[in-house]
């Protein structure tokens, strides 16, 4: 049987957890090709004009595996932890996918995880239930895949971009690549689904890094500091992504070694409107280097070049008179 | 202390009603106009949904009539309403309007947070006369929903044109007057008395269409630029998914009035389109939507706040609900940018449309 996942959304957190899970099941797992051109216009054609960039592309790439596969995996990401959710989309993703015409049928078990931890298991055992009947086969395949998420997120954790780390854990590099030459540190904060996605993003990783910085993501920061940070918040936020992306930054404009943060948003999203608006409050007080990216399908990537320049020619100049040159 | 809440439609009439039972010194913010919002949209972020803009120009007109304390609600998400008041405050504390902010919300550890801030609020008195508060809070929301119910109806039939905004305003002044639980008990009946003594033509042929959506923006006239009665004078007779007296039911007293729509039964409507509930009121709206079909409306139109992410999920469902059930339905999306002679020109065309679509229907099935 083959299982498709879409390269959008939460794939960038859980993809090997979700691979290694039903491959261990004998499943053939088709990934959807990367983002293009083509394929965000699958989505927009489809989506409504008001969900956000990321959404309207995971739809496209739900419709780029229609006919390669039997199933689509499309989970219910309501919540990941306790007490917090992921994004109002999330909760209804499957139902909005489930009107397009043409769609594989979904796998959309629902993982919430906002009232106990042990609720997860109930959202495994039905997802393998696609596959197989045999409850130990499951269990087996549900260890593993959560080793390969740990594995997984030791490397976010060294500094490796999701593809990278992807091509380390699928063996498809010898080495883990080598740190870029580079004469800053960045800090970008944003959605993993839209830092990530090269064609979302327009490559901001790669196009900072060939600018001489090191970029630093809010995937890097450990658990532990990112909710110390966060703590600094007068309520506990109630977004899992927001309060990741918070504590984060809160890290890194306290980090003397890091010299300008980018933040980068997608157009009309909700929890950005207010975590980036606590962000940059934060950056404006501490008065440090701060670059506002709005990303929506018009977006030029002329626009998103110039500024990325003007802000690392900003930031090269404030340390430069800093040291007294 | 001088208490200040935000405005949201006829709120202020139970709340107001509820704080000063209690004793409360209570500053009602100036009606939102134009220029609430104006100083909303300066100081918020941009991308914050228009709520939020209105709530914090409220604050701010309140702050210039002696207001130092707020008063809201919470919440615990989805929906980025529950972190409302904090960004709120930030952005008060940043422009010199420090106000003191006490946040009505689901306890984060201990059922003591809730107490004390409900302690602020009603100082000494004691906990019976707390729930007396609460009670006459409930009954003047009640009644003022009845007499909006009553103008619904009454407005597309009305003989003299502008009769019923005239009763409605005269109603609605005489509920905010009455002082206490047993002088509001008659002048219910006389608001409704009111209500009825507008001349109508019974017999002319309305059309009935059910606003659904994102409460806010339902309850407040200002941001849908008073949508029910431009829809009234169309000779539309109007019912709304929620009412207020009916979401305090739902949400504070769980349930415990028998007898009222509750969202019950819209979320299980919703089931075959919208399987979880997304936050905000989006589920409501998709099973709303499909009982109001069902109940024989001739249209729908879907209200909320640009950018709000339950509406959106809702509004992206919804084709599939209009498509199985045959029901029109329009959305419409507000924010500080929405102007006035489009917004009436997609209500006469929508109007039109029924219209057309009725008298067919009805050649059709004779």
């Amino acid at each position: 049987m083959r299982i498709g996942i879409p390269r959008a959304l939460l794939y960038y957190y859980y993809y090997p957890m979700w691979k290694t899970f039903f491959e261990e099941l004998g499943a053939e797992v088709v990934l959807s090709s990367p983002s293009t051109k083509g394929i965000l216009a699958q989505g927009l054609k489809y989506a409504v004009d008001e969900v956000c960039l990321p959404v309207k592309m995971s739809f496209g790439h739900v419709l780029d595996l229609a006919g390669k596969v039997d199933y689509v995996f499309l989970p219910r990401m309501v919540s990941v932890e306790h007490r917090k959710y992921i994004c109002p989309k999330f909760l209804g993703l499957p139902d909005m996918i489930r009107c397009l015409d043409g769609v594989p049928p979904l796998i959309d078990v629902n993982v919430n995880l906002y009232r106990k931890d042990r609720d997860l298991y109930t959202a495994v055992k039905k997802a393998g239930s696609y596959l197989t009947a045999n409850q130990i086969k499951i269990w087996v395949a549900y260890r593993r895949s959560v080793a390969a998420l740990q594995k997984y997120n030791r490397l976010l954790q060294l500094g490796l971009i999701p593809e990278e780390a992807l091509a380390v854990l699928e063996d498809r590099v010898k080495n883990e690549p080598l740190p870029y030459p580079s004469d800053l540190n960045v800090a970008v904060i944003g959605h993993p689904y839209n830092i990530y996605d090269p064609y979302i993003s327009m490559n901001l990783v790669g196009r900072l890094r060939d600018m001489g910085a090191t970029v630093f993501t809010s995937e890097q920061v450990p658990e532990k500091i990112v909710s110390k940070y966060a703590e600094r918040l007068p309520k506990r936020l109630f977004w899992t992504l927001g309060q990741r992306m918070i504590g984060a930054a809160f890290h890194y404009l306290d980090r003397v070694d890091i010299s300008g943060m980018v933040h980068v948003a997608a157009f009309g999203c909700g929890p950005d409107s207010m975590t980036g608006d606590m962000i940059e409050r934060q950056a404006h007080a501490l008065q440090a280097p701060f670059l506002s990216l709005t990303l929506d399908e018009h977006t030029g990537e002329a626009g998103i070049l110039t500024r990325i320049e003007a802000f690392l020619d900003m930031v090269r100049w404030r340390q430069a008179e800093a040291s007294g040159l | 202390m001088r208490l200040t809440f935000p405005h949201m439609g006829n709120m202020y009439i139970p709340l107001k009603a509820m704080l000063q039972y209690l004793g409360a010194d209570v500053v009602l913010p100036p009606p939102t106009t134009k220029k609430t919002l104006t100083l909303g949209v300066k100081h918020a972020s941009e991308f914050a949904c228009m709520p939020l803009k209105l709530n914090l120009g409220n604050f701010i007109e309140a702050h210039e009539r002696g207001a130092d304390t707020v008063v809201m609600a919470g919440g615990c998400g989805p929906c980025r309403f529950g972190y409302y008041a904090q960004i709120e405050h930030a952005i008060l504390r940043e422009i010199g309007c420090d106000m003191e902010l006490i946040v009505l919300e689901p306890p984060e550890k201990h059922i003591s947070e809730f107490i004390a801030k409900v302690r602020k609020i009603a100082g000494t008195r004691s906990w019976w006369q707390v729930i007396q508060a609460i009670r006459f809070g409930y009954q003047k929301a009640r009644a003022v929903d009845l007499v909006e119910i009553a103008s619904f109806k009454a407005r597309p039939r009305e003989l003299v044109p502008g009769a019923t905004d005239r009763a409605y305003d005269r109603a609605l002044a005489l509920i905010d007057g009455a002082a206490s639980p047993d002088e509001l008990k008659y002048i219910v009946e006389e608001a409704l008395q009111i209500m009825a003594g507008v001349a109508q033509e019974h017999s002319r042929p309305v059309l009935r269409i059910a606003l659904i959506g994102e409460i806010y923006t339902l309850l407040d006239p200002f941001s849908n630029h008073s949508l029910e009665r431009r829809l009234g004078l169309l000779g539309v007779e109007v019912d709304r998914s929620i009412y207020l007296s009916e979401w305090v039911n739902d949400h504070l007293f769980m349930g415990l009035i028998k007898g009222m729509r509750s969202k019950k039964e819209a979320c299980a409507a919703a089931a075959p389109y919208l399987r979880h509930f997304v936050g905000g009121h989006g589920q409501e709206t998709v099973g709303s939507a499909v009982n109001y079909a069902r109940a024989g409306y001739d249209g729908l139109i879907q209200v909320f706040p640009f950018t709000c992410m339950p509406e959106i999920v809702a509004k992206s469902i919804l084709p599939g609900v209009s498509d199985d059930l045959d029901i029109p339905v329009l959305m419409l999306i507000m924010d500080e940018q929405s102007g006035e002679a489009g917004l009436m020109t997609r209500l006469e065309a929508f109007v039109d449309l029924l219209a057309r679509r009725k008298e067919t229907g009805e050649v059709v099935n004779r």
